[in-house]
């Protein structure tokens, strides 16, 4: 019985749905005020993202003419639970309660969800800017996320196990895997930006060229939903690669006790959610928007192929370790 | 992907002003487009008929926003020519010094439009915060940011002071720092190259043939620059170089720009340091005899052109203006063909498109599809029966 309320607090207070949405507009906010201190600016003040929210929960909701209402309502909401279901099995103090053998590509899946609804929003639209948009959420995504999909397995392949919190407890055995596979990290922090399609990847809304994309015909509460599930895939996706390259909320020393492992566990896990989301900051602030061809040809020509070589590396050393 | 026509303008995010791109795209490749120009009609041309000497540069100078002043120095300068006049040196170095600036605050202007088009909003940050300096030089120099009200027929409005001047010096090797790191970036920064090499290529060859004039042009390897052609004010006593490229290409564009702000800081240094002693203007006739007359001058943009009749009143009969901006579109059309559909807004932008200026002429787009020239009874009745606004006299 006890249990059972513990895993409804975990799930619905902390650190879930009602942490996660919190941090969630705060590490908006720091990546808006970073991004803002680089370009010379002064940056949003830290109620902003709360201040959209509700201000676009408010507003009116206009229908496009002749759209397919239901789905076109569900498809934001579906995003949002996806990338929350998905932030539930990722570390946070201490391994996830939910932890399962597998729970790596079940998370890789949810976090697809959020592309495939906006490509569901941008051709329900009936909008040619949110169609090009859809179509190129689409395309970018068959480039990214293999080479995506491959860096996180390469760590799985390694630790000799699908389950994020055990690919943790691996590395506070042994080392992090940032170390240990440098080339799949930066591929990761690489997919992870494309997914979020922020700078170099915002091909998919590219302001200057198809108004917002996908998001061109979202308005009010939809489109509320929408950037609560980008802001919410920064943090699962930060979270995420913390915990499969950056040891997660763990350390080697062992602490106790049980309670104060946790408040440490929770430490780290601000700290490197903060770093990764730093580092994608940077990137944001760094570059400009390159073009889908030139993504096309960068991503499989390079990228992929660099994956495959950590997938392969990682294969002759796990050989060479068992044989030895 | 079947064809499809993506609309660009007269309201879109990237295209801020009055003009309708009909975009005919397969996937993300353009096959053709149509240009729809002249939304806008603002009658300056006539209300420019009836005003006199001293009341129409005000209006000339609300051509246009950024180069407010290149329109006024090139109507007075028809003006004065018809009237046989000969203005001060020190008043044609003060003229020289505040176009200098506007061409160095409308090329970062353009730097950071072009990089913002291709999403790099890092740099349109950067430079529209150094462009502050200008601005505020240009402030200071003549009590305003946008127009400066410095012409007249006959000289400047007013004078430098020795402080203003060394405000200026001081002002200019932080912006050429400034402008160096622009330079590096340009040539060196990843994003940009991929995003301007090769983008909207245009040979000398077509250049030539569409008419293409500034920077465009220059890209494209024409040498040449009214400021050397034909010199007007001081241009042909100041040191500087022509800037021109081979790229022929947004890349070739961006790189004429930088190097013509590096000679318009050095121009504006010269002309700062070795400002003549003496008066600013000299008393005008208040009428011009009759006559015509053609007067170029090289905008940032490119070659502005104003065509004057006088008839011997206080007033101009006639002024025709050509903004380099029209002369520049035709390169843009060609230039869009067999590109990529992200590549239009920075293709477009590569040659710093004004249509404040342009569109001053007005071609309807009615509903039976008809296009023409409508006069301006028919204008003004339609604005009647359209806003119902009470008849005036």
């Amino acid at each position: 019985m006890i249990d059972s309320l513990l895993i409804l607090v975990y799930i619905f207070l902390f650190p879930g749905f009602l942490f996660l949405i919190t941090y969630a507009l705060i590490l908006e906010f720091l990546d808006r005020r970073i991004a803002a201190r680089m370009q010379h600016r002064v940056g949003p003040p830290f109620y902003q993202p709360l201040a959209d929210f509700v201000k676009m929960l408010g507003k009116e909701v206009i229908d496009p003419d002749g759209v397919d209402l239901p789905v076109f309502d569900a498809a934001p909401l579906i995003a949002l639970a996806a990338v929350m279901t998905a932030y539930l099995y990722i570390p946070i103090f201490g391994s996830s309660p939910l932890a399962f053998q597998g729970d790596l590509v079940l998370v890789l899946y949810l976090f697809t969800l959020p592309t495939l609804a906006l490509f569901l929003l941008g051709w329900l639209s009936r909008n040619i800017f949110s169609a090009l948009g859809g179509i190129r959420a689409v395309t970018q995504m068959f480039i990214y996320e293999v080479p995506f999909f491959l860096a996180l397995l390469a760590p799985a392949l390694m630790a000799g196990t699908w389950s994020i919190s055990e690919i943790m407890v691996w590395q506070q055995k042994n080392m992090w895997f940032v170390f240990l596979q440098p080339i799949g990290f930066v591929i990761a922090l690489i997919g992870l930006q494309a997914k979020l399609e922020r700078t170099p990847f915002d091909i998919p809304e590219a302001e200057t060229e198809i108004v917002a994309g996908p998001w061109t015909e979202l308005t009010g509460r939809r489109l509320a939903v929408m950037h609560l599930t980008s802001d919410v895939l920064l943090v699962a996706g930060s979270a995420l690669i913390a915990a499969i390259f950056l040891g997660g909320p763990t350390i080697s020393v062992p602490v106790t006790p049980i309670w104060l492992s946790w408040f440490v566990g929770f430490f780290l896990f601000l700290a490197k959610t903060l770093f990764v989301v730093l580092i994608l900051s940077s990137i944001k602030v760094a570059t400009g928007r390159i073009r889908i061809d030139q993504l096309n040809t960068i991503g499989w020509k390079y990228i992929a192929t660099a994956s495959l070589l950590q997938v392969a590396m990682v294969i002759v050393i796990n050989y060479l370790w068992v044989s030895s | 992907m079947p064809e499809v026509i993506v609309p660009i303008g007269p309201h879109h995010p990237a295209l801020k002003e009055p003009v309708n791109f009909k975009v005919i795209a397969d996937g993300e490749k353009i096959i053709r487009l149509d240009l729809d120009l002249s939304y806008n009609h603002r009658g300056i041309e006539k209300a420019a008929e009836q005003r006199d000497f001293i009341r129409v540069l005000p209006l000339i100078e609300r051509v246009c926003g950024i180069c407010s002043h290149s329109h006024t120095t090139v109507f007075a300068k028809g003006i004065e020519e018809l009237m046989q006049l000969e203005i001060p040196l020190r008043a044609q170095y003060i003229r020289t010094i505040i176009a200098e600036l506007e061409r160095i605050h409308s090329h970062l202007l353009w730097l950071g439009v072009a990089a913002h088009e291709i999403g790099f909003n890092t740099l349109f940050m950067w430079t529209w915060s150094d462009r502050e300096a200008v601005q505020d030089t240009l402030e200071e120099m003549s009590g305003n940011r946008v127009h400066y009200g410095m012409n007249e027929v006959g000289g400047v409005r007013r004078d430098l002071t020795p402080e203003q001047v060394n405000a200026a010096l001081v002002r200019l090797p932080v912006l050429e720092e400034r402008v160096k790191k622009y330079v590096d970036m340009v040539n060196n920064q990843k994003t940009l190259l991929v995003r301007f090499k090769g983008i909207g290529k245009l040979s000398k060859e077509e250049a030539l043939k569409y008419g293409a004039v500034g920077p465009t042009a220059r890209a494209s390897g024409v040498d040449y620059d009214v400021r050397r052609d034909d010199p007007y004010l001081v241009y042909a006593d100041v040191p500087w170089n022509v800037v021109t490229d081979t790229n022929g290409d947004v890349y070739g564009r961006t790189r004429v720009r930088i190097g013509e702000l590096m000679e318009s800081i050095g121009i504006v240094r010269y002309c700062l340091e070795n400002l003549p002693e003496g008066p600013i203007r000299v008393n005008a006739p208040k009428t011009a005899p009759k006559g015509e007359i053609l007067s170029r001058y090289e905008a940032p943009r490119g070659e502005l052109v104003h065509f004057i009749r006088t008839n011997g009143t206080d007033k101009v009969e006639r002024v025709d203006i050509r903004t380099p901006t029209l002369a520049n579109w035709t390169s843009v059309a060609m230039c869009l063909v067999n590109q990529n559909l992200a590549d239009i807004p920075v293709i477009v932008a590569a040659i710093d498109p004004c249509l404040s200026c342009t569109s001053r002429i007005t071609v309807i787009n009615s509903d039976n599809k008809k296009e023409g020239l409508i006069n301006f009874d028919v204008l003004r009745k339609r604005f009647r029966t359209r806003y119902q606004s009470p008849e005036r006299p």
